[in-house]
Protein backbone atom coordinates (compact mmCIF):
# COMPACT_ATOMS: atom_id res chain seq x y z
CA UNK A 1 0.00 0.00 0.00
CA UNK A 2 2.71 2.54 0.46
CA UNK A 3 4.72 1.50 -2.27
CA UNK A 4 1.43 1.98 -3.74
CA UNK A 5 1.30 5.73 -2.66
CA UNK A 6 4.65 6.44 -2.99
CA UNK A 7 4.26 5.40 -6.68
CA UNK A 8 1.30 7.48 -7.36
CA UNK A 9 3.07 10.31 -5.65
CA UNK A 10 5.80 10.29 -7.93
CA UNK A 11 4.00 9.71 -10.95
CA UNK A 12 1.69 12.63 -10.71
CA UNK A 13 4.68 14.78 -9.24
CA UNK A 14 7.32 14.08 -11.69
CA UNK A 15 5.90 13.02 -14.92
CA UNK A 16 2.56 14.17 -14.70
CA UNK A 17 1.23 10.52 -15.72
CA UNK A 18 -2.38 11.66 -14.62
CA UNK A 19 -3.31 14.81 -15.98
CA UNK A 20 -5.39 13.54 -18.89
CA UNK A 21 -6.74 11.09 -16.30
CA UNK A 22 -7.48 14.39 -13.89
CA UNK A 23 -10.41 15.51 -15.83
CA UNK A 24 -12.45 12.19 -15.11
CA UNK A 25 -10.98 12.00 -11.55
CA UNK A 26 -12.26 16.03 -10.68
CA UNK A 27 -15.46 14.85 -12.08
CA UNK A 28 -15.88 12.58 -9.70
CA UNK A 29 -15.63 14.43 -6.55
CA UNK A 30 -17.61 17.09 -8.43
CA UNK A 31 -21.04 16.47 -6.64
CA UNK A 32 -19.03 16.54 -3.02
CA UNK A 33 -17.71 19.66 -3.98
CA UNK A 34 -21.15 21.34 -5.45
CA UNK A 35 -23.02 19.65 -1.81
CA UNK A 36 -20.27 21.63 -0.01
CA UNK A 37 -21.14 24.98 -1.88
CA UNK A 38 -24.98 24.67 -1.32
CA UNK A 39 -25.35 25.99 1.70
CA UNK A 40 -23.31 28.98 0.52
CA UNK A 41 -25.44 29.21 -2.61
CA UNK A 42 -28.29 28.75 -0.71
CA UNK A 43 -27.53 31.62 1.51
CA UNK A 44 -27.28 33.94 -0.62
CA UNK A 45 -29.73 33.53 -2.74
CA UNK A 46 -31.66 33.67 0.24
CA UNK A 47 -30.25 36.99 1.45
CA UNK A 48 -31.00 38.20 -2.14
CA UNK A 49 -35.03 37.38 -1.21
CA UNK A 50 -35.13 39.19 2.04
CA UNK A 51 -33.93 42.60 0.81
CA UNK A 52 -36.20 44.89 1.32
CA UNK A 53 -37.27 46.98 -1.12
CA UNK A 54 -35.77 50.55 -0.49
CA UNK A 55 -32.35 48.27 -0.20
CA UNK A 56 -33.29 47.82 -4.05
CA UNK A 57 -34.28 50.69 -5.36
CA UNK A 58 -31.16 52.31 -3.90
CA UNK A 59 -28.96 49.36 -5.49
CA UNK A 60 -30.66 49.77 -8.20
CA UNK A 61 -30.00 53.25 -8.38
CA UNK A 62 -26.22 53.27 -7.66
CA UNK A 63 -26.39 50.28 -10.58
CA UNK A 64 -28.27 52.49 -13.07
CA UNK A 65 -25.43 55.48 -11.94
CA UNK A 66 -22.57 53.01 -12.69
CA UNK A 67 -23.70 51.80 -15.87
CA UNK A 68 -23.99 55.60 -17.42
CA UNK A 69 -20.64 56.08 -16.25
CA UNK A 70 -19.31 53.08 -18.24
CA UNK A 71 -21.04 53.75 -21.09
CA UNK A 72 -19.71 57.05 -21.55
CA UNK A 73 -16.55 55.82 -20.90
CA UNK A 74 -17.32 53.15 -23.51
CA UNK A 75 -18.34 55.56 -26.01
CA UNK A 76 -14.49 57.72 -25.73
CA UNK A 77 -12.92 53.42 -25.86
CA UNK A 78 -14.91 52.92 -29.34
CA UNK A 79 -13.27 56.10 -30.50
CA UNK A 80 -9.99 55.12 -29.11
CA UNK A 81 -9.80 51.81 -30.63
CA UNK A 82 -10.46 52.44 -33.58
CA UNK A 83 -7.75 55.69 -33.39
CA UNK A 84 -5.61 53.14 -32.09
CA UNK A 85 -6.36 50.75 -34.79
CA UNK A 86 -5.69 52.96 -37.53
CA UNK A 87 -2.29 54.26 -35.78
CA UNK A 88 -1.17 50.35 -36.04
CA UNK A 89 -2.39 49.97 -39.34
CA UNK A 90 0.05 52.46 -40.57
CA UNK A 91 2.80 51.04 -37.95
CA UNK A 92 2.26 47.77 -40.15
CA UNK A 93 1.97 46.02 -36.79
CA UNK A 94 -1.31 43.91 -35.65
CA UNK A 95 -2.78 43.82 -32.17
CA UNK A 96 -5.72 42.19 -31.55
CA UNK A 97 -7.89 43.67 -28.17
CA UNK A 98 -10.98 41.15 -28.39
CA UNK A 99 -11.16 38.25 -26.62
CA UNK A 100 -13.95 35.72 -25.87
CA UNK A 101 -14.72 35.81 -22.21
CA UNK A 102 -17.12 34.06 -19.73
CA UNK A 103 -17.80 35.03 -15.91
CA UNK A 104 -17.34 32.24 -13.30
CA UNK A 105 -18.16 31.77 -9.73
CA UNK A 106 -15.47 30.69 -7.08
CA UNK A 107 -17.25 27.75 -5.09
CA UNK A 108 -13.97 27.66 -2.92
CA UNK A 109 -11.04 29.29 -1.61
CA UNK A 110 -7.62 27.33 -0.62
CA UNK A 111 -8.54 24.20 0.50
CA UNK A 112 -4.71 22.90 0.37
CA UNK A 113 -2.80 24.52 2.82
CA UNK A 114 -0.23 24.80 1.24
CA UNK A 115 -0.94 26.20 -2.09
CA UNK A 116 -3.05 29.56 -3.39
CA UNK A 117 -6.17 27.87 -5.36
CA UNK A 118 -10.11 28.45 -5.48
CA UNK A 119 -11.87 26.45 -7.09
CA UNK A 120 -14.76 27.82 -10.20
CA UNK A 121 -17.91 26.29 -11.06
CA UNK A 122 -16.64 26.09 -15.49
CA UNK A 123 -15.25 23.13 -16.46
CA UNK A 124 -13.99 20.94 -19.64
CA UNK A 125 -17.80 21.12 -21.05
CA UNK A 126 -17.49 25.15 -21.04
CA UNK A 127 -14.03 25.11 -23.01
CA UNK A 128 -12.12 26.10 -20.05
CA UNK A 129 -8.54 24.41 -20.93
CA UNK A 130 -5.23 24.31 -19.05
CA UNK A 131 -3.41 27.39 -18.36
CA UNK A 132 -6.64 30.01 -19.44
CA UNK A 133 -6.33 33.61 -17.25
CA UNK A 134 -8.42 34.53 -15.05
CA UNK A 135 -9.19 37.95 -14.10
CA UNK A 136 -12.03 40.33 -12.09
CA UNK A 137 -13.14 43.35 -12.90
CA UNK A 138 -9.81 44.72 -10.69
CA UNK A 139 -6.85 43.17 -12.64
CA UNK A 140 -5.26 39.69 -13.09
CA UNK A 141 -6.16 37.00 -10.48
CA UNK A 142 -4.50 33.73 -12.10
CA UNK A 143 -4.56 30.74 -14.42
CA UNK A 144 -6.33 27.77 -14.59
CA UNK A 145 -4.19 24.80 -13.30
CA UNK A 146 -6.55 21.73 -13.08
CA UNK A 147 -9.23 21.12 -15.47
CA UNK A 148 -12.61 18.71 -14.51
CA UNK A 149 -15.99 18.82 -16.67
CA UNK A 150 -18.10 20.93 -14.59
CA UNK A 151 -15.69 22.75 -12.15
CA UNK A 152 -11.97 24.07 -12.46
CA UNK A 153 -9.17 25.02 -10.48
CA UNK A 154 -7.03 28.49 -10.78
CA UNK A 155 -3.76 28.95 -9.36
CA UNK A 156 -3.69 32.69 -7.90
CA UNK A 157 -0.73 34.78 -8.79
CA UNK A 158 0.10 34.95 -5.35
CA UNK A 159 0.93 31.02 -5.05
CA UNK A 160 4.82 30.47 -4.56
CA UNK A 161 4.98 28.67 -7.94
CA UNK A 162 3.86 31.09 -10.52
CA UNK A 163 5.14 33.46 -12.25
CA UNK A 164 3.61 35.80 -14.34
CA UNK A 165 5.89 38.31 -17.82
CA UNK A 166 4.62 41.81 -16.38
CA UNK A 167 5.72 45.38 -17.47
CA UNK A 168 5.61 48.64 -15.83
CA UNK A 169 3.26 50.84 -17.24
CA UNK A 170 4.85 54.26 -16.58
CA UNK A 171 7.87 52.87 -18.84
CA UNK A 172 7.68 50.02 -20.29
CA UNK A 173 10.64 47.91 -18.53
CA UNK A 174 10.00 44.42 -17.89
CA UNK A 175 10.11 42.13 -15.48
CA UNK A 176 8.49 38.97 -13.92
CA UNK A 177 6.75 39.00 -10.77
CA UNK A 178 6.26 35.52 -8.64
CA UNK A 179 4.78 34.95 -5.81
CA UNK A 180 5.71 35.09 -2.35
CA UNK A 181 3.04 32.84 -0.86
CA UNK A 182 1.71 35.05 1.79
CA UNK A 183 -2.07 36.66 0.52
CA UNK A 184 -1.43 40.53 -0.04
CA UNK A 185 2.89 39.89 -1.53
CA UNK A 186 4.68 39.22 -4.54
CA UNK A 187 8.24 38.76 -5.40
CA UNK A 188 9.89 41.00 -8.36
CA UNK A 189 13.19 39.46 -8.69
CA UNK A 190 16.20 39.85 -10.81
CA UNK A 191 15.36 43.33 -10.92
CA UNK A 192 18.93 45.58 -11.76
CA UNK A 193 19.89 48.15 -8.48
CA UNK A 194 19.33 50.78 -11.55
CA UNK A 195 16.60 50.30 -12.61
CA UNK A 196 13.55 52.87 -13.20
CA UNK A 197 11.53 51.59 -10.95
CA UNK A 198 9.35 53.32 -8.11
CA UNK A 199 6.91 52.59 -5.27
CA UNK A 200 3.43 52.70 -6.57
CA UNK A 201 4.20 51.84 -10.12
CA UNK A 202 1.52 50.06 -11.58
CA UNK A 203 2.60 46.27 -13.27
CA UNK A 204 0.66 44.78 -16.37
CA UNK A 205 1.03 41.93 -18.08
CA UNK A 206 3.26 42.13 -21.02
CA UNK A 207 1.75 39.02 -23.04
CA UNK A 208 5.49 38.16 -23.30
CA UNK A 209 5.00 34.72 -22.33
CA UNK A 210 2.25 33.96 -24.70
CA UNK A 211 -0.28 33.05 -21.57
CA UNK A 212 -1.35 36.20 -20.78
CA UNK A 213 -3.41 39.27 -23.23
CA UNK A 214 -1.21 42.42 -22.50
CA UNK A 215 -2.09 44.77 -20.96
CA UNK A 216 -4.25 43.67 -17.52
CA UNK A 217 -3.09 45.53 -14.59
CA UNK A 218 -1.73 43.15 -12.22
CA UNK A 219 0.02 44.77 -9.14
CA UNK A 220 1.46 47.57 -7.64
CA UNK A 221 5.19 48.32 -5.92
CA UNK A 222 4.96 48.57 -2.30
CA UNK A 223 8.75 48.63 -1.76
CA UNK A 224 12.10 49.01 -3.77
CA UNK A 225 15.23 48.43 -1.73
CA UNK A 226 18.63 48.65 -2.86
CA UNK A 227 21.51 47.60 -0.62
CA UNK A 228 24.98 48.63 -1.86
CA UNK A 229 26.94 45.30 -2.80
CA UNK A 230 23.73 43.55 -3.90
CA UNK A 231 23.39 42.03 -7.42
CA UNK A 232 19.47 42.84 -7.32
CA UNK A 233 17.25 45.05 -5.56
CA UNK A 234 14.21 43.26 -3.33
CA UNK A 235 11.19 44.52 -4.74
CA UNK A 236 7.87 43.64 -3.29
CA UNK A 237 4.46 44.45 -4.87
CA UNK A 238 0.72 43.81 -3.87
CA UNK A 239 -1.36 42.37 -6.03
CA UNK A 240 -4.30 45.00 -7.22
CA UNK A 241 -7.01 42.49 -7.43
CA UNK A 242 -8.94 41.34 -4.24
CA UNK A 243 -7.58 37.92 -4.73
CA UNK A 244 -9.16 36.71 -1.29
CA UNK A 245 -12.67 38.43 -1.92
CA UNK A 246 -14.59 38.01 -5.33
CA UNK A 247 -17.25 36.07 -6.06
CA UNK A 248 -17.49 36.51 -9.65
CA UNK A 249 -14.19 36.28 -11.92
CA UNK A 250 -13.67 36.60 -15.72
CA UNK A 251 -12.54 33.33 -17.77
CA UNK A 252 -10.19 34.69 -21.38
CA UNK A 253 -9.89 32.73 -23.93
CA UNK A 254 -6.36 34.23 -25.03
CA UNK A 255 -6.95 32.18 -29.16
CA UNK A 256 -4.13 34.01 -30.78
CA UNK A 257 -1.66 34.38 -28.26
CA UNK A 258 1.63 35.63 -29.89
CA UNK A 259 -0.53 37.70 -32.12
CA UNK A 260 -0.65 40.12 -29.22
CA UNK A 261 2.56 39.65 -27.73
CA UNK A 262 5.04 42.46 -28.41
CA UNK A 263 6.91 40.75 -31.07
CA UNK A 264 7.12 43.63 -33.24
CA UNK A 265 10.60 42.89 -34.68
CA UNK A 266 9.67 44.37 -37.64
CA UNK A 267 9.70 48.24 -36.17
CA UNK A 268 8.80 50.79 -38.71
CA UNK A 269 12.82 51.51 -39.02
CA UNK A 270 13.33 48.64 -41.00
CA UNK A 271 10.99 50.10 -43.80
CA UNK A 272 12.12 53.83 -43.95
CA UNK A 273 14.76 54.28 -46.41
CA UNK A 274 17.48 55.96 -44.50
CA UNK A 275 17.96 59.27 -45.07
CA UNK A 276 21.25 59.79 -46.46
CA UNK B 1 -27.81 -4.61 11.94
CA UNK B 2 -27.13 -5.89 8.50
CA UNK B 3 -24.17 -5.45 6.67
CA UNK B 4 -25.22 -3.07 4.17
CA UNK B 5 -26.71 -0.94 6.83
CA UNK B 6 -23.36 -0.81 9.05
CA UNK B 7 -21.75 0.41 5.31
CA UNK B 8 -24.46 2.73 4.88
CA UNK B 9 -23.83 4.28 8.25
CA UNK B 10 -20.08 4.46 7.89
CA UNK B 11 -20.26 5.76 4.23
CA UNK B 12 -22.56 8.37 4.85
CA UNK B 13 -20.18 9.17 7.97
CA UNK B 14 -17.49 9.50 5.50
CA UNK B 15 -19.32 11.87 3.24
CA UNK B 16 -20.64 14.28 5.67
CA UNK B 17 -16.58 14.63 6.83
CA UNK B 18 -15.37 14.91 3.52
CA UNK B 19 -18.34 18.09 3.20
CA UNK B 20 -17.26 19.16 6.02
CA UNK B 21 -13.22 19.09 5.37
CA UNK B 22 -13.91 21.08 2.07
CA UNK B 23 -16.84 23.56 3.19
CA UNK B 24 -15.89 27.01 2.53
CA UNK B 25 -14.75 28.94 5.20
CA UNK B 26 -13.06 32.85 5.75
CA UNK B 27 -9.32 32.65 5.40
CA UNK B 28 -9.34 33.76 8.86
CA UNK B 29 -11.04 30.80 10.21
CA UNK B 30 -9.83 28.02 7.76
CA UNK B 31 -6.68 27.25 9.94
CA UNK B 32 -9.18 26.20 12.82
CA UNK B 33 -10.84 23.70 10.58
CA UNK B 34 -10.38 20.63 12.42
CA UNK B 35 -9.32 17.52 10.52
CA UNK B 36 -12.72 15.81 9.94
CA UNK B 37 -11.27 13.45 8.19
CA UNK B 38 -8.62 12.25 10.58
CA UNK B 39 -11.19 12.12 13.20
CA UNK B 40 -13.70 10.19 12.05
CA UNK B 41 -11.34 7.28 10.16
CA UNK B 42 -9.41 6.98 13.54
CA UNK B 43 -13.11 6.73 15.17
CA UNK B 44 -14.05 4.15 12.77
CA UNK B 45 -10.63 1.98 12.92
CA UNK B 46 -10.86 1.93 16.49
CA UNK B 47 -14.37 0.98 17.20
CA UNK B 48 -15.13 -1.38 13.88
CA UNK B 49 -11.60 -2.64 12.60
CA UNK B 50 -13.01 -5.38 11.22
CA UNK B 51 -15.15 -2.63 8.70
CA UNK B 52 -12.69 -0.25 8.55
CA UNK B 53 -9.32 -1.33 6.90
CA UNK B 54 -6.28 0.86 5.37
CA UNK B 55 -7.95 -0.02 2.07
CA UNK B 56 -10.30 2.31 3.01
CA UNK B 57 -8.18 5.34 4.73
CA UNK B 58 -6.22 4.96 1.27
CA UNK B 59 -9.72 5.43 -0.97
CA UNK B 60 -10.51 8.55 1.61
CA UNK B 61 -7.04 9.88 1.24
CA UNK B 62 -7.23 10.05 -2.39
CA UNK B 63 -10.54 11.58 -2.79
CA UNK B 64 -9.45 14.16 -0.17
CA UNK B 65 -6.58 15.00 -2.50
CA UNK B 66 -8.94 15.35 -5.28
CA UNK B 67 -10.61 17.32 -3.34
CA UNK B 68 -8.25 19.66 -2.04
CA UNK B 69 -6.28 19.54 -5.68
CA UNK B 70 -3.38 18.45 -3.84
CA UNK B 71 -0.56 15.97 -5.20
CA UNK B 72 -2.18 12.72 -5.45
CA UNK B 73 -1.63 9.92 -3.01
CA UNK B 74 -0.07 12.41 -0.14
CA UNK B 75 -3.07 12.07 2.09
CA UNK B 76 -3.74 8.64 0.82
CA UNK B 77 -0.13 7.88 1.90
CA UNK B 78 -0.78 9.26 5.87
CA UNK B 79 -4.08 8.42 6.22
CA UNK B 80 -3.14 4.26 5.27
CA UNK B 81 -0.42 4.87 7.90
CA UNK B 82 -2.37 6.27 10.43
CA UNK B 83 -5.28 3.02 9.65
CA UNK B 84 -2.62 1.08 10.10
CA UNK B 85 -1.23 1.75 13.55
CA UNK B 86 -4.78 2.74 14.83
CA UNK B 87 -5.74 -1.25 13.92
CA UNK B 88 -2.80 -2.69 15.11
CA UNK B 89 -2.67 -1.29 18.21
CA UNK B 90 -6.80 -0.86 18.50
CA UNK B 91 -7.69 -3.14 21.46
CA UNK B 92 -5.02 -1.13 23.69
CA UNK B 93 -6.28 2.55 22.47
CA UNK B 94 -9.79 0.89 23.17
CA UNK B 95 -9.07 0.81 26.64
CA UNK B 96 -7.86 4.73 26.91
CA UNK B 97 -9.94 7.57 28.64
CA UNK B 98 -11.38 9.88 26.37
CA UNK B 99 -8.49 12.60 27.57
CA UNK B 100 -5.56 9.93 27.03
CA UNK B 101 -7.36 9.13 23.29
CA UNK B 102 -7.54 12.97 22.84
CA UNK B 103 -3.68 13.50 23.82
CA UNK B 104 -3.36 10.53 21.26
CA UNK B 105 -5.40 12.29 18.65
CA UNK B 106 -3.27 15.24 19.09
CA UNK B 107 0.44 13.66 18.38
CA UNK B 108 -1.51 11.51 15.43
CA UNK B 109 -2.86 15.06 14.09
CA UNK B 110 0.86 16.55 14.87
CA UNK B 111 2.54 13.73 13.04
CA UNK B 112 0.11 13.69 9.87
CA UNK B 113 0.59 17.55 9.54
CA UNK B 114 4.39 17.10 9.85
CA UNK B 115 4.41 13.97 6.89
CA UNK B 116 2.08 16.22 4.65
CA UNK B 117 4.26 19.02 4.83
CA UNK B 118 7.38 17.58 4.62
CA UNK B 119 6.35 15.38 1.49
CA UNK B 120 4.52 18.89 0.00
CA UNK B 121 8.36 20.62 0.57
CA UNK B 122 9.45 17.82 -1.16
CA UNK B 123 7.69 18.00 -3.91
CA UNK B 124 7.20 21.72 -4.79
CA UNK B 125 7.65 24.78 -3.79
CA UNK B 126 5.61 26.06 -1.03
CA UNK B 127 5.41 28.56 2.51
CA UNK B 128 4.55 27.22 5.77
CA UNK B 129 1.89 29.87 7.39
CA UNK B 130 2.52 29.88 10.96
CA UNK B 131 -1.33 28.93 11.27
CA UNK B 132 -1.06 25.74 10.12
CA UNK B 133 -0.59 23.85 13.18
CA UNK B 134 -3.23 25.32 15.27
CA UNK B 135 -5.92 23.20 13.63
CA UNK B 136 -4.32 20.25 15.95
CA UNK B 137 -5.88 22.13 18.89
CA UNK B 138 -9.30 22.55 17.43
CA UNK B 139 -9.45 18.71 16.53
CA UNK B 140 -8.82 17.97 19.80
CA UNK B 141 -10.95 19.98 21.24
CA UNK B 142 -13.96 18.87 19.27
CA UNK B 143 -12.54 15.00 19.59
CA UNK B 144 -14.54 13.80 22.60
CA UNK B 145 -17.69 15.21 21.65
CA UNK B 146 -17.22 13.78 18.39
CA UNK B 147 -16.29 10.30 19.72
CA UNK B 148 -19.35 10.51 22.35
CA UNK B 149 -21.46 11.51 18.92
CA UNK B 150 -19.97 8.94 16.81
CA UNK B 151 -20.73 6.39 19.70
CA UNK B 152 -24.09 7.72 20.10
CA UNK B 153 -24.97 6.57 16.18
CA UNK B 154 -23.22 3.52 16.52
CA UNK B 155 -25.23 2.34 19.36
CA UNK B 156 -28.26 4.14 18.06
CA UNK B 157 -28.52 2.26 14.64
CA UNK B 158 -26.36 -0.79 16.02
CA UNK B 159 -23.12 -0.56 13.94
CA UNK B 160 -21.27 -3.32 13.69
Amino acid sequence: MIACCVGLLIADNKYNLFSPARVYLNSIVAPIQYIADAPQKLFGSFSENIMTRQALVERNQQLEKDNLHLKADRLLLGQLQSENKQLRELLNSEKKFKYKRMITEVMSLRSDPFTHQLLIDKGALNGVYLGQPVINEQGVVGQVSQVGSTTSRVVLIVDATHGIPVRVQRNDVIAIVHGSGAWDQLKVPFVQSNADIKEGDLLVTSGLGGRFPAGYPVAKISRFEYQEGELYATVTATPVADLDRSRYLLLLWNDDPLADADLTLDSPELFDVPVQ
Amino acid sequence: MSLFNSYKIIYLSFLVCLVAAIFPLPIMFNAFRPDWMLLVLSYWVMALPHRVNIGHAFILGLLLDLLLGSILGMHGLLFSLLAYFTSINFQRFRNFTLVQTTLLLGVFIFLAKLGLYWIASSMQEITLHRPYFWSIFTSMIIWPWFFLFMRFIRVRYKVS
